[in-house]
């Protein structure tokens, strides 16, 4: 059934910000341009194998810089997606290495067959780069790509990756481009926020890092949410509550060895951290493994519900679904009691 | 064109499809009547047209050959077999387990198999990469892209039949098996795709429409596929008969994928041997 009319209320204004693309940024944030553009065209400099390719969105995904550097190596294909991905596959098999970027939601829902059959059953090197991912669009279910991490984790052959900010984006480009076989990594584009340099922090693909260490409660994390969760650890502090925060940018292969030794840890809390539909991601593929090790902490789950999300402004969504900030400090907060 | 025996390309054709009955013996059923519709093809492809090396499959300066429709894998092992990529003893495996033949062609499994068919619509998109890299090589080799006529019902044929003309891709020759039948019924009757030739001249491709069973038809569209000077992309629209060679296959009402009983496989061997004689 369609909603009915909300009527403004008086002094408070409507965030009005629903427009496709919102920023991920909070306000002074610190942030890099374009990371993964910028990365690709250092990349590409050693690498004459790497072309870049994408289905009408090279502006929405940072590839126009890449296109900028290197116009006889970007191939547009056009708005067709099936073909940019059938094409990447024909390309790897001469033996280029094709970064193809679209929406996470074209890549993953539209175009899945064609990456199944094409770059994963082949075992191509195609590095599928997809802006969008999980709730970081306020346009509703069209480009909100709540699966992604799903589906791509059920394709044999595919390595996942879901960066935390520019310089998890940099460190994991180089990394998908020195791995041989498909990967697929959430891209986040336009200004990046910049909070890992704050860490002793570097991307390993198939890692997961230890951020900061904490007495009560782990959080095994991914993407934006470990941003988000770092935020939620500082501020829960000051209630004398100590947060560990694992960062799991790498979603297959799954790191199990780190996940099992810090969520073996006695007497803390464990939550996963995703930004992505409660079935099928992160939380999912952490709570599969610590069953089968015999390593059974109490377990919660911050994650996108079973439901096609709304329109709206993105700090709105991310306080409705509960996983802005303060709506992860509080679901914390109220799990410790 | 590989050094090969100098055989007539009638005899070619009549052994891929000596070739394919025996493999479907092999099964009992199968697509036999798309292998024999397409014989005529292959003859022309693998021993006229294309560049290869058949003790090096792989060997960097070959013709691409990509099989969209996966399932007439039978069809293309048994030119492989023909060509001599393939031995002829594996002939007996097909279809089954630990077999590098399977029903459906896959790149994993076979020499010469150049991509993973089956979930059709796919090979066109395929070929419009290969072209692409190809070039940035600077190699002189041609991709042929086989796929069959339901394929046109695929949104992705023509997602690619877009982009192989705005790309230029001089170097793909596809050809289209227009047999008129699909899973349910005569292709035409599933969704209309007439009139053919004028729709893709319309994209930009050079086209050529030919009775796919005239051997002297099929080595003229291929010659002047590889020769037309311009920079379209080239398509050999093929007309072919259902079970061609075999009489009582080429009637058959049901004849996407058939059972043919024990002793008709014998039958159909030898309506080969009376065609090759006649």
């Amino acid at each position: 059934m369609k909603p009915k009319f909300t009527p403004p209320v008086p002094g408070k204004p409507r965030l009005t910000t629903s427009a496709m693309i919102a920023s991920i940024a909070a306000e002074g944030q610190a942030t890099k341009p374009a990371p993964f553009g910028h990365a690709l065209v250092e990349l590409a400099r050693t690498r004459p194998d790497i072309v870049g390719m994408t289905a009408d969105l090279g502006k929405y995904t940072d590839l126009h810089i890449f296109a900028k550097a290197y116009p006889d190596r970007f191939y547009q294909m056009g708005m067709a997606e099936q073909l940019l991905f059938g094409a990447a596959g024909g390309l790897a098999s001469e033996g280029f290495t094709p970064f193809a970027t679209t929406y996470a939601v074209f890549a993953s829902r539209r175009a899945y067959d064609f990456i199944h059959q094409t770059i994963a059953e082949e075992d191509r090197d195609v590095k599928i780069v997809a802006a969008l991912p999980g709730l970081t669009s306020g346009y509703g279910p069209s480009h909100q790509a709540a699966e992604d991490l799903a589906l791509f984790r059920a394709m044999p052959n595919m390595v996942v990756v879901d960066p935390c900010d520019a310089l998890d984006t940099e460190q994991a480009t180089a990394a998908i481009a020195a791995h041989k076989g498909p990967a697929y990594m959430r891209l986040l584009r336009g200004n990046v926020p910049l909070v890992l340099d704050a860490y002793d922090y570097r991307f390993e693909l198939g890692k997961a890092k230890l951020i900061r260490d904490g007495r009560d409660v782990l959080v095994i994390s991914s993407g934006i949410l470990t941003m988000r969760v770092l935020e939620a650890a500082k501020l829960l502090e000051k209630d004398g509550i100590s947060i560990g925060v694992l960062h799991c940018p790498t979603i297959k292969p799954l790191d199990v060895e780190t996940i099992r030794r810090e969520a073996g840890k006695s007497g803390r809390l464990v939550i996963v951290a995703e930004n992505h539909t409660e079935i099928g991601g992160l939380g999912e593929a952490v709570a599969r493994d610590l069953m089968l090790s015999g390593i059974h902490p109490t377990f919660r789950h911050i994650a996108l519900p079973d439901e096609f999300l709304g329109a709206g402004a993105l700090p709105t969504l991310h306080d409705r679904y509960g996983i802005s900030t303060e709506a992860i400090a509080a679901s914390i907060k109220g799990w410790l009691g | 064109m590989a050094e090969l025996p100098n055989k007539s390309l009638a005899d070619r054709a009549y052994h891929i499809r000596r070739n394919a009955v025996l493999m479907g013996e092999v099964q009992g059923q199968g697509y036999i009547a798309q292998a024999l519709d397409i014989a005529d093809v292959l003859a022309v492809a693998y021993f006229h047209a294309m560049r290869y090396r058949p003790e090096d499959p792989e060997w960097e300066g070959r013709d691409r050959f990509l099989l969209s429709n996966g399932h007439y894998a039978i069809a293309l092992y048994a030119a492989l077999i023909e060509a001599g990529i393939i031995p002829e003893n594996e002939l007996e495996t097909y279809g089954s387990d630990d077999s590098r033949l399977p029903m459906s062609g896959m790149a994993q499994y076979t020499p010469g198999m150049e991509m993973s068919g089956g979930s059709l619509g796919i090979g066109l998109s395929i070929a419009v990469g290969k072209c692409l890299g190809l070039k940035r090589k600077g190699s002189s080799s041609f991709v042929y892209t086989l796929f069959s006529d339901g394929e046109l019902d695929e949104g992705s044929v023509w997602e690619a039949i877009l982009s192989a003309a705005h790309h230029k891709l001089d170097n793909l020759i596809a050809i289209v098996d227009i047999n008129n039948m699909q899973a349910d019924g005569p292709s035409t009757q599933m969704m209309g795709f007439e009139p053919l030739k004028e729709k893709l001249e319309a994209f930009g491709w050079f086209t050529q429409r030919i009775d796919g069973n005239d051997l002297d038809a099929v080595v003229a569209a291929f010659d002047a596929a590889k020769a037309h000077p311009g920079p379209q992309p080239r398509m050999i629209i093929a007309d072919t008969l259902m079970g061609k060679g075999v009489p009582f296959l080429e009637t058959r009402d049901k004849s996407h994928f058939i059972r043919v009983d024990a002793h008709e496989w014998q039958l159909a061997l030898q309506a080969l041997d009376a065609g090759r004689s006649a």
